[in-house]
């Protein structure tokens, strides 16, 4: 594979402002790894298979609350699938290179890096670059950070005790993640509209209700959408 | 079932999942693109998930049947929905909530 180690750097260092947001993620991910009993080795493991952070916290509060493997699985999976925008943007930028290499590159597919690459390919003011490789750079550079993080994270998190009520920082990172992606008055009610069923339907069994009232927001807001755009 | 078993089909079976998200278009349909219709439905589904997770997460627990959490932790939350519209800072939201709720147990507990 041919790298262009200028290109590279590129793409690392124009996304390493991001890092200011990656690092206490990935921390807040290690940690709360532990609140469902896993060692750093475990939430490492984790990381690297899954390398997907939300999707992770997501899977260790639904495996305190002893949902079944099934809804974990797929309320985590919904949690990813805006990767298939990111995934979709950027396959005319890759499309000349092989099979093989777009597999290998798809692996460091995150928000950080899609952000990063894309700006920079929509650039026309700025000399071009090759663009796998920036890619690349601001990929790897992700991946790397974050695995270093979520296993600092798993260690300090299992000696912290259980008086500081850590399990408390999950739905903590929801707020902080969801809060941010609220920015129009239908995305605001659509996701009042989803907690509030979520908390009324608690006691459906296999907690069921929190995909009932994911698939409530998100058919409200689509038909919203839908409807505004005729 | 053992556990550390389910936890290990969770993370492989999410880990292939994830993947094939990322490598749809990337490997399988490079020329194509995403339906219109399809990004719209996308659009919503990250902030009604993390609402479904996140409000019932403060307010509910199921650890003994299904019970209300201590009104310490209603109170954290909202602060730390407040510092999050604020701020939309991932560490401010996180360490404003976990202040909040130490210090309200030190003076309530």
């Amino acid at each position: 594979m041919n790298i262009s180690v200028n290109s590279f750097n590129k793409g690392a260092l124009a996304s390493s402002p991001l890092l200011t947001g990656v690092i206490p993620f990935g921390i807040i991910c290690g940690v709360t790894c532990t609140e469902t009993g896993l060692n750093q080795w475990e939430a490492l493991g984790m990381s690297s298979i899954i390398f997907a952070g939300a999707s992770q916290i997501v899977v260790t509060q639904l495996m305190n609350e002893q949902t079944p493997i099934l809804i974990i699985v797929f309320t985590a999976f919904l949690i990813n699938l805006r990767m298939l925008m990111y995934s979709a943007s950027l396959a005319p930028h890759l499309n000349h290179e092989t099979r093989r290499k777009r597999a290998f590159l798809s692996y460091f597919l995150t928000d950080q890096a899609y952000a990063t690459s894309l700006r920079r390919f929509l650039d026309e003011n700025q000399s071009p670059v090759d663009k796998p490789s920036f890619y690349l750079g601001a990929g790897l550079l992700m991946w790397t950070v974050f695995n270093v993080t979520t296993f600092l994270g798993a260690s300090l998190g299992s000696l912290i005790p259980d008086e500081w009520e850590l399990d408390f920082a999950i739905p903590l990172t929801f707020i902080a993640l969801l809060v941010p992606l609220i920015k129009s008055r239908i995305e605001l009610v659509t996701s009042v509209l989803a907690g509030g069923i979520a908390i009324a339907a608690y006691a459906v069994p296999l907690n069921l209700g929190l995909l009932l009232a994911a698939a409530a927001g998100i058919s409200v807001g689509s038909l919203f959408e839908l409807k505004n755009e005729q | 079932m053992n556990n550390n078993l389910q936890f290990w089909i969770v993370i492989l079976a999410l880990g292939l999942l994830t993947f094939s998200i990322r490598a749809s278009f990337l490997v399988m349909m490079k020329n194509q693109q995403l339906h219109p219709r399809v990004s719209i439905g996308l659009k919503f589904i990250p902030t009604s998930v993390l609402a479904a997770l996140a409000l019932p997460a403060v307010f509910l627990t199921r650890t003994n049947g299904i019970q209300f959490t201590e009104p310490e932790r209603w109170l954290a939350g909202s602060v730390a929905l407040l510092v999050a519209w604020c701020s939309k800072n991932i560490l401010a939201t996180i360490l404003s909530g976990m202040l909040t709720l130490w210090i309200a147990k030190h003076i309530f507990g």
